[in-house]
């Protein structure tokens, strides 16, 4: 999850669109809260997928049961179609091949849910505009240490999935937890999208 | 016990008495034939709980034993092999659980095997004791939990060859196998482990001493079949880097000496380790573990499917690998979490980044002994409840 916090806002609107008792993974699970709260929420069941050792562990404490993988490397441990849902939150950024990984999220999952910062928000723009790349609450790296290789923004990922014949069920985007619903390419620091294959 | 051994007494479970339990039942084994009378040295550590619910069985690998934690008493050095993990406030707690350490059946340290008087001739069984499997020794393990009370086992728990016979729990004792902790495992051996067991084996099989296995009348052992055997497994158990940071080239005499003795550390370590082992260990033993390493391959009647024959199994699992194990690799714990997953079980996966090998399993490794405590926490919450 790259140290970024997800607030209830995020949780709540993903668990939103999860149905009851189904089955989840949850790619970059982090510490697993977001699991968790979907499992109080929506009686979910399923794991968690995580690289760093420290979150992996977190998970175990939360009870939540976890794959520990390099999601780079693909998702060959998961058979097709085994999930009801795959989420992919605050990752998708930081992969260096997002367009296999959204690929890989329909292959193992009927839907997939994937939250990234927008870098159409507003903020960012003015930072650009001022000459910097953007530092702040949704994107709090440096550009020189940054986890974050390949942002973008709403208007970039709907047209990503337009070319790709990957269909885009419902979207939510937030600001500071809030919901926005006009100009949401400059008004909306994160987004969330729910999508399947066309 | 001198106070200087106090503190780590009190750190451990201390002082403690091995067991035996004596089954007449006969054990039918899958090579077809049965042991009529046996016996099963043990181990206990902490209590069990009025509900029998906080049992955990600890499964040993090639050349341990059922001493897996504290000391015996006046030999504070003969420490148990997995003291590190086991013990109170350890990751294996004992203050929470009631731990079961078990000899398997034709080991050298109690259980009935090659060493033991065969009751029909008078004689010690040698080369007439049986090829013994890991579902054998499960099977056996099973009858000493009916024995102790224990139906169902909180967990079961193991390294390498140990963390088999959890796979094999999982499978043939479902309802009695709670959770699995299947660590540096896998799911059966390639061709390469296969050809290390036999190079083991040779070793033995040609040693003049080892006289067909019925070596005990003769008043000898293959000791040097032993050492070598123990050389080319201990190899196999360390990662080059860890040698490398251990040992390097290092000379002993600081120089060469254009002989053939021990003259770089690595010989001496391998002879000082071939020595140690070979007097201890039983060739005849020996041989059989590695062929229970050989023949365990719970997919082979599935049609090769670990999924398949992982089908009964609904222990939670907790599977651990370690990044630099070449014996075991990660690759070969993925293949059992791919087949768990597949079955949409329970199962946690973590590749500890450590660099001693298969070894690891046995070390004190931070991250490792963190991830085994929370899991038990786990398992303990859920036994209370």
């Amino acid at each position: 999850m790259n140290g970024i916090s997800i607030d209830r806002a995020d949780f709540a609107a993903i668990a939103h669109w999860v149905k009851p008792g189904t089955r989840v993974l949850d790619l970059g699970c982090g510490d697993g809260a977001l699991f968790k709260y979907l499992a109080r929420e929506r009686d979910i069941s399923g794991y968690g997928v995580e690289i760093d050792d420290a979150n992996v562990l977190a998970c175990v404490k939360n009870g939540v049961h976890v794959v520990q993988r390099n999601l780079e490397r693909g998702l060959s441990e998961f058979e097709d179609q085994s999930f009801d849902y795959v989420i992919l939150s605050q990752t998708l950024q930081a992969m260096r091949n997002g367009e296999r990984i959204i690929r890989e999220m329909l292959r193992v999952g009927r839907e997939g849910i994937v939250t990234f910062p927008n870098f159409g928000y507003w903020r960012n723009r003015m930072h650009v505009l001022r000459g910097r790349m953007p530092v702040s609450e949704n994107l709090p790296y440096q550009w020189f240490d940054t986890p974050n290789i390949h942002l973008c923004t709403l208007d970039d990922f709907e047209r990503f999935c337009g070319e790709r014949n990957i269909r885009i069920l419902e979207r939510k985007v937030l600001t500071e937890g809030a919901s926005v619903s006009v100009m949401p390419n400059l008004l909306g620091a994160l987004a969330i999208y729910h999508f399947g294959a066309g | 016990m001198d106070t200087a051994n106090t503190t780590s007494v009190t750190a451990s479970v201390g002082i403690v008495t091995p067991q035996r339990a004596v089954f007449r039942e006969p054990l039918p084994l899958k090579c077809g034939r049965a042991i009529a009378d046996y016996e099963l040295a043990y181990e206990t550590y902490g209590t069990l709980n009025a509900a029998r619910s906080n049992a955990v069985l600890v499964c040993h690998a090639l050349n341990a034993s059922h001493h897996a934690a504290g000391v015996y008493a006046g030999e504070p050095n003969n420490v148990g092999w997995w003291d590190n993990m086991i013990g109170p406030g350890k990751p294996l707690d004992t203050d929470r659980f009631f731990v079961v350490g078990v000899n398997n059946l034709g080991g050298c340290h109690g259980s009935t095997g090659p060493l033991s008087i065969n009751p029909d001739t008078g004689m010690p069984w040698g080369a007439s004791f049986p090829v013994v499997t890991v579902e054998d020794w499960v099977n056996a393990q099973a009858r000493l939990a009916d024995q102790l009370g224990i139906q169902q086992f909180a967990a079961v728990m193991g390294g390498s060859l140990g963390a088999m016979q959890c796979v094999q729990w999982a499978i043939a004792y479902p309802q009695r196998t709670r959770h699995a902790l299947v660590i540096a495992c896998a799911p059966n051996l390639s061709a390469q482990n296969i050809a290390f067991n036999e190079v083991a084996r040779q070793a033995i099989l040609t040693d003049p001493d080892f006289n067909g296995g019925d070596y005990y009348q003769k008043n000898v052992t293959p000791r040097r079949g032993l050492r070598v055997a123990r050389m080319v497994g201990h190899i196999t158990y360390l990662s080059d880097d860890e040698m490398a940071s251990k040992f390097g080239r290092t000379l002993k005499a600081g120089h060469v000496n254009y002989s053939f003795d021990a003259e770089f550390e690595i010989e001496s370590y391998l002879r000082y380790q071939a020595d140690k082992f070979s007097g201890y260990f039983d060739a005849n033993t020996y041989l059989r573990i590695t062929k229970a390493l050989d023949y365990f391959d719970p997919a082979f009647d599935h049609g090769g499917d670990l999924a398949k024959a992982l089908a009964p199994a609904v222990a939670g699992f907790l599977v651990v690998s370690f990044t630099t194990d070449w014996r075991f690799s990660p690759e070969r714990s993925r293949e059992i979490v791919h087949a768990l997953l597949k079955n949409k079980r329970d199962v946690t996966y973590a590749e500890i980044d450590a660099p001693h090998g298969h070894d690891a399993f046995l070390l004190d490794d931070a991250r490792y002994h963190r991830l085994v405590a929370a899991y038990f926490s786990r398992i303990d919450a859920e036994v209370r409840r």
